[in-house]
């Protein structure tokens, strides 16, 4: 498999990879091109120029931010899956990097590739969702900071602006206690997820859950957040039955994706015992 | 020292698993040019208009071919495989298509150029206008009337019809039992670590072509090719050293090397073609793919008595070198598995549809005819409530019976059915699973455990039996044993290994022979410049026919040493005993010669026995009298959840017999391959072509290949029950796990799905496909 020709430059900073932007409207950026490569391979996906962050070490790495955790957008997979930090505090989005592709894939892939790039199937967006993560983008506007919610769009699409550079993805840091689960059914052949469900508890002294984020990814158009499930767990104590109801509830406004392995209806249905397994996981 | 039976790590790893293999990829020649093919998008189509003009013009473009550019440049690509009495039609197949495309991934044209990617440029280049016609993608419905034609001169899409044995209608209308099912063998793509490959180098001044090419038969690709590219078959060498992996698809003569061939020849610079993945997914040859219908009579008491089998396969859009043989003779002849049926018939079509041509794939007919027989066993069992072990058992051939003829004519070599049957049993703890099974129930939990009795054919095969069946070939092998002056030794051998590692087993077979260390005996493979005659590597024959080939040459190379021996030692020929690599006087084990010391006078020959010539070489042709016959049973127990219809394997355990085992380590990983495949196809992989022949399942993102985490560990045993006619007692262990594992899953399943009141379930058991089953049970009560 051979792409078509095209240029390539190396940014050396963030302003240099937004101007190379600006100039080449054919331009895209390149970070760790695990999903941009092999679409390009099979020409599906064209570059005229690709733009390479790769080297941008601003852009990389995990720190403490005050009451925020900031992880850098050209943290890879592998990084997101060791980190001490995040898996002590956001267990969920390390557990769902450890669930990407195999070693190579994770030893390359970029949490802000895999942002950025939308896949509707992809894991990181589920653990963002449900972390309530915000977005921060450089554009030679300037920053901006968008929420996770409202992002992704649909397949392939996203709410980054055009011309736009992830420099970082920035949690919150959960409530004291919170317990984090990810759970993944793989597609056999591409290892994507038929259903990934993310889901974010915090028990209140009584045992009624308090706050509750539950993030679903495979299953629709886009990851996406499901209210319905959140808003039936809130106030009430967590239980084998509270679960099943709250499972219930997943399809609420969601139109399923269906294809060759997995029919909507079934996807559905896998939604749906796959967010009570989550949640009695965590019970 | 003794070798044969010992574990050996394989000779070849270090070179392959370093990445210094030589594969046809890594050949690189000075001046090398490359090449891409234009494949057709559409599955039918009438070329109206192929406008090359701008891929031409393109940069570091050489050349442009078009199927009319080449006509009568290059012959058809041949089918060599003709079984008797069938009425074939082997529909010419054009190197690349004239006026109609027939499967999606057709060849169109070819473009040579500087560079790889000047070269895949340029194929974008090339405008095609294709007036689109109706295309069939299923073989019933390629018969049916007014189906679209695939070829003009086969009516009905038919490309031929065979069938083998009778049953008397007595046998049915009669029986207290008949039990009758249709199942479906899903169409599987093969999917080797190496994609298809060719580099082609012509020498003008003598007219030597070398094609180094991805060839699991390197022999018959080159009498195939020279007949396609019209060039004498000694000015013709096909090098195929390092190929990584084949089941099968590496087997055929395909267009695209001879297009590569053409190319090297006619601009005079060496040329490159090598596939993509993508590319491997439509235009190498696909397995299985056929729909079968069986009716099996029997008595309450467990006795099965008489099956009938009707076969409908879909042979894709051309018959491809080897096919027609896959679902004919490797298929229909062992219908009636490893059991003693008094009656069997079988009647099979092969059909043209608008799909990449089908041939062999690892097990090539055997696995198919052993799915149906062992689903029939579970149903049948069902049918009269009786535990389908016991079924089996009641049913399977017996020791003493052996040699054994089959209901269709074949003669089972040798084996012990039973004993394999009861190993796997006690290994697995059949009775406490049953028990756990029913507690688990009882619970909610869906526990099923499934079996397989198999016998294949395999170490194919006699000569005279490749005659009568069609095969357009002879099935023996040759070796050519050359000891050196020092008594190193090279091995030289007509069998084409590819992944399976006989450059081990072999040199096992020699080094023990010999009483040499492993480490002085090389194994030549692969280039037909090095080797006089070979038949390659495919259906399990390498070790049963060329390892017999092989041990036949050594001993005459001990023949010859040992009249020189007998010559130094001043002692008669008969009092020489020749072990452990020293021939000694009997009686006398003082007064001895080495095998080494021995060579150097054979080729020194300062001092010979009268009437013998110096050097010491020997060749041999072995042609076997049987096939072999390798058999065993394999138990899967897996848990299905009842909710999401997921299956999760718990336990895999494999009792084979494959005869004499020469190394236990590499006839283990044969099995852990074999089964891994075999649960593949029963689980996960599957072609899917949507009704205008697209291929949906076209790259790896969606056609699922099992991974290494998908499996527990397995549990593996061998039982040897000697092949009685080959002088290394080996049957043939490269099919087994394939042939056993997809029914042993599926049975498993069944098995578990039995409160639900499943009966059968279509491959692959996708999630979905199982719940629905389960909700269907739970509906229906
Ligand atoms: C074999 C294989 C298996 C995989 N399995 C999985 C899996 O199971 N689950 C899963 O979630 N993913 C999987 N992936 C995808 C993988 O996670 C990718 O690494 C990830 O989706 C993209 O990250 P990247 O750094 O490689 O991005 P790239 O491929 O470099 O870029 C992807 C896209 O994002 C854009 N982009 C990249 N960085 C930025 C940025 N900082 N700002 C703005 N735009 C940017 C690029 O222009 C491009 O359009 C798999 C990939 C492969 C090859």
């Amino acid at each position: 498999m051979i792409a078509r020709a095209f240029e390539y430059t190396q940014a050396a900073s963030v302003a240099e990879a937004l101007a190379a932007l600006q100039q080449d409207r054919d331009a895209k950026l390149l970070a760790g091109g695990h999903s941009l490569l092999p679409l390009m391979k099979l020409r599906l996906a064209t570059a005229g120029r690709l733009v390479d962050i790769g080297r941008i070490a601003d852009l990389r790495g995990v720190r403490r931010d005050g009451d925020r955790i900031v992880v850098g957008a050209l943290t890879t997979h592998a990084v997101l899956a060791q980190n001490p930090l995040l898996r002590e505090m956001l267990p969920v989005l390390s557990a769902a990097a450890q669930e990407i592709g195999d070693l190579q894939v994770r030893n390359r892939g970029t949490i802000g590739g895999s942002i950025a790039h939308g896949d509707a199937a992809a894991d990181l967006p589920a653990a963002v969702l449900a972390l309530d993560a915000t977005l921060h983008v450089a554009t030679s506007a300037g920053e901006e900071s968008l929420p996770a919610e409202g992002f992704f769009l649909g397949p392939m699409m996203t709410a980054l602006p055009e011309g736009g550079l992830l420099t970082a993805v920035s949690f919150p840091l959960p409530p004291q206690g919170t317990r984090q689960a990810y759970r993944k059914v793989a597609h056999p052949a591409s290892g994507y997820a038929v259903v990934g469900v993310a889901a974010v508890l915090a028990m209140g002294e009584d045992g009624t859950v308090q706050y509750a984020r539950i993030a679903l990814t495979g299953a629709g158009a886009a990851p996406f957040r499901a209210h319905g499930v959140e808003a039936a767990l809130l106030d009430r104590t967590l239980s084998a039955e509270l679960a099943a109801e709250a499972a219930g509830r997943v399809g609420d406004r969601v139109e399923f994706a269906g294809d060759l392995y997995a029919s909507p209806s079934y996807r559905r249905r896998l939604a749906e015992v796959h967010v009570r397994r989550t949640l009695m996981g965590l019970l | 020292m003794q070798l044969i039976g010992v574990p050996q790590k394989r000779v070849e790893d270090p070179r392959l698993i370093t990445g210094r293999g030589r594969y046809t990829e890594d050949v690189r020649l000075p001046g090398m040019l490359h090449a891409a093919i234009l494949r057709s998008p559409r599955a039918h189509a009438r070329i109206q208009e192929i406008d090359v003009a701008a891929a031409q013009a393109a940069d570091g473009v050489v050349a442009v071919y078009t199927g009319r550019d080449l006509a009568g440049k290059l012959g058809p690509i041949p089918t060599a495989w003709l079984p008797p009495d069938s009425d074939i039609k082997a529909t010419a197949h054009p190197a690349l298509a004239v006026d109609t495309v027939r499967y999606v991934g057709d060849g169109v044209a070819m473009v040579v150029a500087e560079s790889a990617a000047a070269a895949r440029d340029a194929i974008d280049r090339i405008k095609v206008r294709y007036e689109p016609m109706a295309a069939v993608v299923d073989q019933a419905q390629a018969m049916a009337e007014g189906a679209p034609l695939v070829h003009e001169d086969a009516p009905g899409n038919v490309a031929f019809h065979w069938k083998a044995g009778t049953v008397p209608e007595e046998a049915f209308t009669g029986a207290e039992v008949v039990v009758r099912r249709t199942f479906r063998q899903q169409r599987l793509i093969p999917n080797p670590m190496e994609p298809r490959a060719a580099v082609a180098q012509y020498d003008p001044s003598t007219g030597d072509l070398t094609l180094w090419a991805t060839s699991q038969n390197p022999h018959i690709h080159r009498v195939l090719l020279s007949s396609v590219l019209g060039i004498p078959e000694h000015r013709l060498r096909v090098v195929s050293v390092d190929v990584g992996g084949g089941f099968g698809s590496k087997i055929a003569c395909y267009p695209d090397e001879a297009l590569t061939a053409y190319a090297a020849m006619a601009l005079g610079r060496p040329v490159k073609w090598a596939e993509t993945r993508v590319e491997h997914f439509q235009a190498t040859t696909h397995g299985r793919d056929m729909v079968i219908d069986v009716e099996l009579a029997g008595r309450r008491d467990g006795t099965m008595t008489a099956i009938r089998v009707k076969n409908l396969a879909n042979m894709g859009a051309y018959l491809s070198t080897a096919a027609p043989g896959v679902p004919t003779i490797l298929f229909g002849l062992i219908v009636t598995g490893a059991y003693t049926f008094q009656h069997a018939a079988v009647d099979v079509y092969g059909v043209f549809t608008h799909t990449t041509p089908t041939d062999a794939y690892r097990g090539a007919g055997r696995p198919e005819a052993t799915y149906l027989v062992e689903r029939m066993v579970d149903l049948f069992a069902g049918e009269i409530g009786m535990d389908p072990i016991e079924v089996r058992r009641r049913n399977l051939v017996r020791p003493e019976a052996f040699p054994y003829q089959s209901a269709l004519g074949l003669t089972y070599d040798s084996g012990n059915y039973q004993r394999a049957l009861d190993q796997a049993l006690e290994t697995v703890g059949y009775e406490e699973i049953r028990r756990e099974q029913a507690a688990l129930r009882q619970k909610g939990r869906y526990i099923g455990i499934g079996c397989t009795s198999y016998v294949e054919i395999s170490g194919l095969g006699p000569s005279e039996v490749a005659g009568a069946v069609g095969f357009q070939g002879g099935l023996w092998e040759s070796a050519n044993i050359r000891v050196h002056p020092s008594g190193k030794v090279t091995v030289f051998t007509g069998g084409s290994p590819h992944g399976q590692g006989e450059e081990t087993t072999f040199a096992q077979i020699v080094a023990d022979r010999f009483g040499v260390p492993l480490a002085d005996v090389e194994v030549v493979h692969g280039d037909t410049a090095r080797i006089a005659m070979g038949w390659g590597t495919y259906g399990s024959r390498t070790t049963a026919v060329g390892g017999s080939a092989i041990a036949v040459a050594a001993d005459r190379v001990i023949d010859k040493a040992r009249k020189i021996a007998a010559h130094m030692l001043e002692a008669a020929e008969e009092d020489i005993e020749f072990r452990a690599g020293r021939f000694a006087v009997r009686g006398a084990p003082e007064r001895a010669q080495t095998f080494q010391a021995v060579t150097l006078q054979a080729y020194l020959a300062w001092n010979l026995p009268e009437g013998v010539e110096p050097a010491l070489e020997a060749a041999a042709y072995y042609n076997p009298s049987n096939f072999t016959f390798p058999f065993g049973t394999h138990i899967a127990v897996v848990e299905v959840d009842a909710e999401t219809g997921d299956v999760q394997l718990l336990r895999y355990v494999a009792v084979d017999d494959c005869g004499k085992v020469i190394n236990p380590l590499i006839a283990e990983g044969q099995v852990h391959g074999g089964i891994v495949q075999g649960i593949g196809q029963a689980l996960w992989e599957g072609a899917v072509y949507s009704a205008d022949g697209q291929l949906l399942t076209g790259s790896l993102l969606d056609y699922a290949m099992p991974k290494a985490r998908f499996f527990p560990a397995f549990e593996t045993a061998f039982t040897e029950t000697p092949a009685p006619h080959n002088p290394i007692g080996a049957k043939g262990i490269g099919e087994t796990g394939t042939i056993a594992a997809t029914p042993t899953i599926v049975n498993a399943v069944v098995d578990a799905l039995q409160p639900f009141g499943v009966q059968d379930l279509a491959m692959p058991l996708w999630p979905e496909r199982v719940h629905q089953a389960i909700q269907a049970g739970r509906n229906g009560r």
